[in-house]
C-alpha cells in the first residue's frame, strides 16, 4: 500500500515537469510567429537546413569560422564566421552536439559584410557548422570545438 | 525592465564597425533549479540593427546564444554622427531599443 502511494507521487512529479515543459514551448510558439521554430528545434544540421528552406548544404573553403580551438568554458564560446560567397544573404551557427543544433541565424542584407561574430554555448565538444546561404544555395563549414566545461546543464 | 545594451559603433575606412553587448539572462529551458523543476526558456529571440531606418543586420536567435549576448558585424554606408538603433524582442515578448551614434 505504502508502496503503491511512493510510487504514484513520483510519477505525478514527472508528469508535473512535463507540463510545465510543454506550456512553455506553447507560449514561445504563440508569441513569436516571425521566429523559425522548426530550424531551431532541429537537431541535426541536414534537418536545420531543409527547415531553413535548402535541400542540402554543400562544402565550401569560401567560409570560415573564427573559434577557439579548445573553449575553457562551454557557456561563453566566442565564434565568427566569414563569407566570400558573393550574394550571402543569411549565415547560420550550428553546433553539432547541442540539444537543438541551430544556435543563431543572421539577415545580410546588401551593403553589410558577410563577417558576424558572437557568442554561443557550448554542451560538449562538438562540431561547429557555420551554414551560409547565397543565391538561394546553401554551403557549409564546420570546426571541431573542444570544450572542457560544459555550458548546458550546471 | 532589462539594463540598457551597450552599443559602440566606429567608422573605418572599410565600413563601420559596430559592437552590441547586450544584458539579458539567456535561460536555456535546459537547466533545473534547486527544486528539480526546469527554469523556464527566457531568450532573445530577434535583433534588429538599423542605419538610420534602414536596416543592416537581422538575427534570429535561438536559447545557445550565450548570456549577455555580444554582437559584432561591419556595414557600408554609414558615417560619423549617423544615427544606429538596435532592437530586440525575446521570447517572452519583452523588447528593448537603444541608439547610438557612430564615432
Amino acid at each position: 500500500m505504502n508502496q503503491n502511494r511512493r510510487e504514484f507521487v513520483k510519477l505525478s512529479g514527472v508528469l508535473a515537469v512535463l507540463a510545465t515543459a510543454g506550456l512553455s514551448t506553447d507560449e514561445a510558439l504563440a508569441q513569436q510567429q516571425a521566429w523559425n521554430k522548426t530550424a531551431f528545434e532541429a537537431k541535426t544540421l541536414d534537418e536545420a537546413v531543409k527547415a531553413l528552406g535548402g535541400p542540402a548544404a554543400t562544402q565550401s573553403a569560401d567560409i570560415s569560422i573564427t573559434a577557439p580551438d579548445i573553449a575553457e568554458n562551454g557557456a561563453v564560446v566566442p565564434v565568427g564566421v566569414t563569407s566570400k560567397i558573393p550574394n550571402t544573404q543569411n549565415v547560420y551557427i550550428l553546433v553539432e552536439k547541442n540539444p537543438s543544433s541551430l544556435a543563431a541565424g543572421f539577415a545580410i542584407p546588401a551593403g553589410t559584410e558577410a563577417n558576424v561574430s558572437t557568442r554561443i554555448k557550448m554542451g560538449q565538444t562538438s562540431n561547429v557548422h557555420a551554414v551560409v546561404k547565397a543565391d538561394n544555395k546553401f554551403y557549409v563549414a564546420t570546426k571541431e570545438v573542444k570544450v572542457t566545461l560544459g555550458g548546458c546543464g550546471g | 525592465m532589462a539594463d540598457p545594451m551597450r552599443i559602440r559603433a566606429t567608422e573605418q575606412p572599410d565600413g563601420v564597425d559596430v559592437r552590441v553587448l547586450m544584458s539579458h539572462e539567456m535561460e536555456t529551458g535546459q537547466r533545473r533549479d534547486a527544486a528539480g523543476k526546469v527554469v523556464p526558456a527566457h531568450f532573445i529571440s530577434n535583433v534588429t540593427v538599423s542605419h538610420n531606418g534602414k536596416p543592416v543586420l537581422s538575427a534570429e536567435w535561438g536559447p545557445a546564444v550565450a548570456k549577455n549576448p555580444y554582437l559584432q558585424f561591419k556595414f557600408k554606408g554609414g558615417k560619423k554622427g549617423d544615427k544606429l538603433t538596435v532592437t530586440w524582442v525575446d521570447n517572452k515578448g519583452e523588447t528593448r531599443t537603444d541608439e547610438a551614434m557612430i564615432s
